[in-house]
C-alpha cells in the first residue's frame, strides 16, 4: 500500500495547483472583468462612501426607517459573523424573544392590528437577511409616515415600487429590500431632524 | 401548501429529469474513455496530469490496488490540508491575518483538533464545520485547503461508483479500472468545466468572487458594518456540484453572498442532484440496459418526493406555539406564513423545505435554512434522509454505490423469500457480497447510535482536556427531546458524510472534534472498502443467463421492493432513537410544552 503514497502525494500537489489555485484565479479573473459590481459584493455608495451592500441587511432601529428581521449574527447584522439563533420549536428562549419583540412592535406600531407577518419576528438563517415580506413592510408604513411627517399613502407607494416579484415569475417569494427602501425614503422624503 | 410552492417543486423535478439522460450519457463516455466534445480542449490537460504524476493510463488495478490508491490519496490530501490550516498565518492570501497576531478580536484559534476535524471532514466529502469560516479561515486555506477537497472527494466518489458499476458490467475479469485515471477524468471533464460555468452563473446573481480585505461600510443610522469578502463563487459551485456542502460563510447557502437570489438557489439545488441523477443513467448505459438505471432513478424519485411532501407541509403549517403569540401562520399573497425562524425571506417556506430535503437526500449538507429551527417533523426529514444512507440520488458517486448496495440486499431478501440463489444483472449474489454489504450497513448504524448514545451520557472531569467540565450535553443549544435530536443529528451527519447540522450544538471542543472526526472516517472508508471488495468479487464472476425464475430488476416490482428495503432497514435501525427525539417533540409541541436549558451539576 505504501508504494502508492508518493504517487498520491504527486497527484495531490498537481490537482491542488489546478483546482485550488488556477481554477479560482480563472473564476476571479472572469468575474472581475464581466461582473465587477456583483463580484465585489454589490456595494452601494452614497456620495462616494460605501453605506452597505444591497445583499446584506443592516441594523435599523429609528422609527423613520423600516426595520429588518431579528438577527442572530454577532450582536445583530454583523456581516463578518453570520449565523442563526438555532432555537428549536420548543425552546423557551424562542418564545421569550418573540413575546418581547411582539410587545415592542405593537407599542411602536399602534396603528397595526391583527396577526404579525411570520417573517417579521423570526430570526433569519443568515442573520443578514436583506429583505422583508411585503406584508411586514406594510405593517410599518404608518409609523414611518408619522415619523417623517408625510402621508402613509406616499410611503406605501414607495414600498410597492420597491417590492420585487418572484424571479422569472415563479421562483422564490415576493420581497422588499430594506436598505434600498430606506435609501429611497431618504432621497425622496428626507427625515426632519 | 400553496399552488406556487407545488409549481416550484414540480419545475425542479422536471428539469432534473430532463438533465439525467444527457448528463449520464456524457459521463458514461468519459469513464469508458471515449471521446466527447470536450476532448479537443481538455485532453491535453488530462495527459499533462498523467505525465506530471507518472500515471500509466492503460494500466488497470485489482480492487485491492484501487482501494490502496484511494486510501493513500485521501491520506496525502488530508495531511496537506492539515498543514495549510495550521500554517495559514505564514501563508499568503490572508488579508484578515487569521493565525497571526493581527487577527481581529473574536477570531477562532486553529487548534490541532479543529484542524484534524476539518481536514477529515473535507477529505471524506462531509464538510462538517466546527468553525465559523469568516472568523477562522484565510482565503488560501479556503481555496487550496478546502475547496480542493470538494473536487477530490467528489472525483473519488465518482471513481468508486464507476468501479462498482464495472464489477457488474464485466465478467471473468480481475481488474476494475484505474483509480488515478477515473479520478482525473471525473475532475477534468465533469467537475472543472461544470464548476466554471456554475460559478460564473452564480456571480451574475451576486455571489462574490474577490481577494479583497473585508469592507467597512458606514450604515444609514451612523454605525459601521464590516462586510466579509472572499473567493466565494469558485468554492460555491463545486460545493454544490460535488455534494460537499461546506460553506464559505457560517450561514452557508443562507448567506446572501453565497446564495443571493431565488435563481441562484435553483441553480444550487439542481447542482446537488445533477451528477447523482445522471449517474443512474451512466449505470444503465454501462451495464447495457438503461432500464436498470431508470429503475434506480424511479426508486430514488419516490423517496425524494416522499421527503419533500413531509417537510414542506410541516414547515408551512408552522409552530402552533408561535401562532398563539399572535404570529401569522398561514401563507398569504404578501407574506410566507409558516415556520420562518431560521429561514430567509427570498426563499420562503417552499425553497427552504426543498433545499433541506435535497441536501440530505444527497450527502451535500449545504443549507439555505437552519434545520435546528425546523418543526419537529420538518427536521425529522433531513435526519431520516441521512440515516437511510443518503441513497436518494445521494452524494456524487456515493448515492449510486449506496443504492446498488441496497439493490444487492433487495435481491438477496427476494431470493430468500422464494428460495433461490439471488442474481443481479446476471451476477450471482453469494455469501461474500451479502456479508460485505451487511458489514457496511451495520457499521454505519453502529457508529451513529453508539456515538450518540455515548454523547448523551458522557461526563467530563473538572480539568479534562476533552471538553468543559460536566456532561457533553452542556454543549447543546436546546434541551428536552430537541437536545437529543441535536446530538443524534451531529453523529448522523458525521457518519453519513453529510455535514449539515442542528447548529445549536457547540462542537468545537476536542471531544466533539475527535469523535465526529472518527465517525466521518468510519462512514466514508468502512463503506467504500467493503463495496470495492464487492466490485472485485463481482467482476470475477461469470454471467448467468436470465431464466424464468430470475427476478427482473428493471420493473416496478423491483422498484417497490427496493424502496421497501431502504425504508425498512432505516426504520428498524433508527426508529427507537427518533421516537425519543423529533417524534416525541412533535407531540409536546402540539401541547405547547417548552424547554429551558438546564443547569448541570459539575462532576469532579
Amino acid at each position: 500500500m505504501l508504494q502508492q503514497f508518493w504517487p498520491a502525494v504527486r497527484i495531490t500537489l498537481v490537482l491542488t495547483v489546478l483546482t485550488g489555485m488556477l481554477y479560482p484565479a480563472l473564476v476571479t479573473g472572469i468575474a472581475q472583468a464581466i461582473f465587477h459590481q456583483q463580484a465585489n459584493g454589490s456595494l452601494i455608495e452614497v456620495n462616494g462612501k460605501v453605506v452597505g451592500s444591497e445583499l446584506i441587511g443592516q441594523k435599523f432601529s429609528k422609527p423613520e426607517y423600516f426595520q429588518g428581521r431579528p438577527s442572530a449574527a454577532g450582536d445583530g447584522y454583523d456581516a463578518a459573523n453570520s449565523g442563526a439563533s438555532n432555537f428549536g420549536p420548543t425552546n423557551q428562549k424562542l418564545v421569550d424573544r418573540i413575546k418581547a419583540d411582539s410587545e415592542k412592535f405593537r407599542k411602536e406600531n399602534p396603528d397595526f392590528s391583527g396577526p404579525i407577518p411570520a417573517d417579521l419576528l423570526t430570526a433569519s438563517a443568515s442573520g443578514l437577511d436583506p429583505d422583508l415580506s411585503p406584508a411586514s413592510a406594510a405593517a410599518q408604513v404608518p409609523r414611518v409616515a408619522k415619523a417623517r411627517g408625510i402621508a402613509p399613502a406616499q410611503v406605501q407607494e414607495l414600498v410597492e415600487r420597491s417590492t420585487q416579484a418572484r424571479q422569472l415569475g415563479f421562483l422564490g417569494e415576493p420581497r422588499v429590500n430594506v436598505l434600498k427602501l430606506n435609501l429611497a425614503l431618504d432621497s425622496t422624503y428626507p427625515a426632519k431632524r | 401548501m400553496t399552488p406556487n410552492g407545488l409549481l416550484q417543486i414540480g419545475v425542479f423535478f422536471l428539469v432534473l429529469l430532463a438533465l439525467t439522460k444527457p448528463m449520464g450519457a456524457f459521463m458514461a463516455r468519459v469513464f469508458e474513455g471515449e471521446r466527447t466534445w470536450l476532448h479537443p480542449a481538455l485532453r491535453p490537460l488530462e495527459r499533462l496530469i498523467y505525465r506530471l504524476c507518472g500515471i500509466r493510463e492503460d494500466q488497470e488495478q485489482r480492487w485491492t490496488g484501487y482501494a490502496a490508491s484511494l486510501l493513500m490519496f485521501s491520506l496525502a490530501s488530508l495531511l496537506l490540508t492539515y498543514l495549510i490550516q495550521r500554517l495559514q498565518g505564514f501563508l499568503p492570501f490572508n488579508p484578515q491575518g487569521f493565525g497571526t497576531a493581527h487577527a481581529a478580536q473574536g477570531a477562532t484559534a486553529m487548534t490541532p483538533d479543529l484542524a484534524f476535524n476539518t481536514a477529515v471532514s473535507f477529505t471524506t466529502n462531509t464538510n462538517w464545520q466546527a468553525y465559523t469560516p469568516e472568523t477562522t479561515m484565510s482565503y488560501l486555506t479556503q481555496m487550496a485547503g478546502l475547496a480542493t477537497h470538494n473536487f477530490f472527494s467528489a472525483a473519488a466518489g465518482m471513481a468508486i461508483a464507476v468501479a462498482l458499476i464495472r464489477g457488474f458490467a464485466r465478467h471473468s475479469s480481475e481488474k476494475i479500472g484505474n483509480f488515478w485515471v477515473d479520478m482525473t477524468r471525473a475532475t477534468v471533464y465533469v467537475l472543472l468545466p461544470m464548476s466554471l460555468l456554475i460559478a460564473l452563473l452564480l456571480v451574475s446573481q451576486g455571489v462574490i468572487q474577490n481577494l479583497s480585505p473585508y469592507t467597512k461600510a458606514a450604515t444609514l443610522e451612523g454605525g459601521t458594518q464590516i462586510i466579509a469578502q472572499g473567493p466565494t463563487a469558485s468554492q460555491e459551485a463545486i460545493k454544490m456540484l460535488g455534494t460537499n456542502g461546506g460553506g464559505f460563510f457560517n450561514a452557508n447557502s443562507a448567506h446572501p453572498f453565497e446564495n443571493p437570489t431565488p435563481l441562484s438557489n435553483f441553480i444550487q439545488i439542481l447542482s446537488i442532484f445533477v451528477i447523482p441523477a445522471g449517474l443512474t443513467y451512466t449505470f444503465g448505459k454501462m451495464v447495457k440496459d438503461t432500464r436498470q438505471g431508470w429503475a434506480i432513478f424511479a426508486a430514488m424519485s419516490t423517496l425524494f418526493l416522499a421527503g419533500v411532501f413531509v417537510a414542506y407541509p410541516s414547515e408551512q403549517s408552522g409552530n402552533p406555539i408561535l401562532s398563539s403569540l399572535g404570529i401569522e401562520n398561514h401563507a398569504t399573497a404578501t407574506q410566507p406564513g409558516g415556520n420562518m425562524e431560521g429561514k430567509e425571506v427570498r426563499f420562503g417556506i417552499t425553497n427552504s423545505a426543498l433545499f433541506a430535503t435535497v441536501t440530505t437526500d444527497a450527502s451535500c449538507g449545504a443549507v439555505n435554512s437552519m434545520h435546528d429551527s425546523f418543526t419537529p417533523l420538518g427536521g425529522l426529514v433531513p435526519l431520516v434522509n441521512i440515516e437511510l444512507g443518503e441513497v436518494v440520488f445521494g452524494g456524487v458517486g456515493a448515492g449510486i454505490y449506496g443504492m446498488l448496495m441496497f439493490a444487492i440486499l433487495t435481491v438477496f431478501i427476494a431470493g430468500l423469500m422464494v428460495g433461490r440463489t439471488p442474481e443481479y444483472l446476471g451476477k450471482k449474489i453469494e455469501q461474500k457480497e451479502v456479508k460485505m454489504v451487511m458489514l457496511a450497513v451495520l457499521v454505519l448504524a453502529a457508529s451513529i447510535l453508539l456515538f450518540s448514545g455515548t454523547g448523551a451520557v458522557v461526563q467530563f472531569a473538572k480539568n479534562s482536556w476533552l471538553n468543559p467540565p460536566g456532561p457533553a450535553t452542556a454543549n447543546l443549544g436546546n434541551s428536552g427531546p430537541h437536545g437529543l435530536s441535536e446530538i443524534l443529528y451531529a453523529y448522523t451527519s458525521g457518519t453519513g458524510n453529510n455535514g449539515s447540522a442542528f447548529g445549536g450544538i457547540s462542537p468545537n471542543t476536542p471531544w466533539y472534534n475527535l469523535t465526529i472526526g472518527m465517525a466521518m472516517l468510519i462512514g466514508r472508508f468502512l463503506m467504500i472498502i467493503p463495496l470495492l471488495a464487492v466490485a472485485g468479487s463481482l467482476a470475477q464472476k461469470k454471467v448467468v443467463p436470465a431464466s424464468a425464475g430470475t427476478l427482473p430488476t428493471n420493473g416496478p416490482l423491483f422498484v417497490g421492493l427496493l424502496v421497501g428495503v431502504v425504508v425498512i432497514v432505516g426504520a428498524l435501525t433508527f426508529f427507537p432513537a427518533l421516537t425519543l427525539g423529533p417524534i416525541v417533540e412533535h407531540f409536546l409541541m402540539l401541547r405547547h410544552q417548552l424547554f429551558s436549558l438546564l443547569v448541570f451539576p459539575v462532576w469532579s
